[in-house]
């Protein structure tokens, strides 16, 4: 293993992660939920009565961040993201994503981030398993084929 | 004084506006950044080790917080997970999640921002992530509902 210094972002990483921390802390201790994307995207297919409203107003704070965050980071500062794979690969990647995760009831946010920090053994387990079949995935596309 | 729901729906906004703003900072937004993550064999990038390792770090404190107590700081019911069950479901999920996650680098958080932001191959994978939610609600309700009734008339 080699690391890869020309990417490496120590304090961007950290204190981003420490935000999605201080994110996920609020959303628990003021409003009682678990911070979870795919669950809060989820929970919309198909809206149910009385518990949409809150779930509108999360994503509606979250599709405003590139706007909030190009306004406060100068331009210098943000670099271009590199989406390298195919549109058929990105289709492909969107369904397996979407299926798992509800089949799985979380994602990074839920399982990775929520459920790691409140010692869930579930979550330690979907974790694992989508943090193993990642590096598989990778290892095979960059690697073998 | 503010009505409670508007203090809820402002919170809401306010707690989704800096997860998105922690993701882009943290390179989660960055596919490349992630497969880099995710590339032990290559050149590795360990940044996203520090986001998971930060978010927890802050996480952590916060959910011993929420488990002592009764209700949440305004007074409200705390919604923990109540599924403790660690079954077939949660990690083939998870397998189905990580290899497309480990595909095209994009989890949903991420996907959905980067949407936001304007990059069209986001668009292309939120859009497929809907439908495949889609998709599992409708078979969960088709294929597993109707057995779950016969069992419960059993």
């Amino acid at each position: 293993m080699n690391l890869d210094w020309a990417h490496f972002t120590p304090w961007a990483s950290l204190t981003g992660g420490i935000i999605l921390g201080v994110a996920s802390a609020i959303f628990i201790l003021v409003n009682g939920r678990i911070l979870g994307i795919s669950g809060i995207v989820g929970g919309l297919l198909p809206p149910k009565v009385g518990d949409t409203t809150w779930r509108i107003a999360f994503l509606l704070g979250f599709v405003a961040a590139p706007a909030v965050f190009h306004a406060v980071v100068p331009v210098e500062h943000i670099t271009a993201p590199r989406i390298d794979a195919a549109e058929l690969t990105v289709i492909v990647a969107g369904l397996l994503v979407g299926i798992g995760t509800r089949y799985a009831s979380g994602c990074t946010s839920g399982h990775g981030v929520c459920g790691l920090s409140r010692l869930s053994a579930r979550s330690l387990v979907a974790t694992a398993s989508f943090m193993g079949a990642g590096f598989a995935t990778v290892y095979v596309m960059r690697h073998v084929i | 004084m503010i009505h409670k729901n508007h203090l809820y729906r402002l919170v809401e906004f306010f707690v989704g506006l800096l997860f998105g703003l922690g993701l882009m900072l943290s390179g989660m937004t960055d596919p490349g950044k992630v497969i880099g993550f995710l590339d032990l064999f290559g050149s590795w990038d360990p940044s996203l080790a520090l986001v998971m390792g930060g978010a927890i770090l802050v996480g952590f404190f916060a959910f011993a917080i929420a488990k002592k107590r009764t209700t949440t700081f305004l007074g409200g019911v705390l919604r923990f997970p109540t599924n403790l069950d660690i079954d077939k479901k949660l990690v083939i999920g998870s397998l189905i999640f990580g290899t497309g996650w480990g595909l095209a680098g994009f989890c949903p958080g991420p996907a959905l921002v980067s949407m936001a932001d304007g990059q069209p191959k986001a668009l292309i994978f939120v859009v497929a992530m809907l439908v495949g939610m889609i998709g599992f609600e409708l078979m969960d309700r088709f294929v597993h509902a109707p057995r779950k009734a016969k069992v419960g008339h059993a």
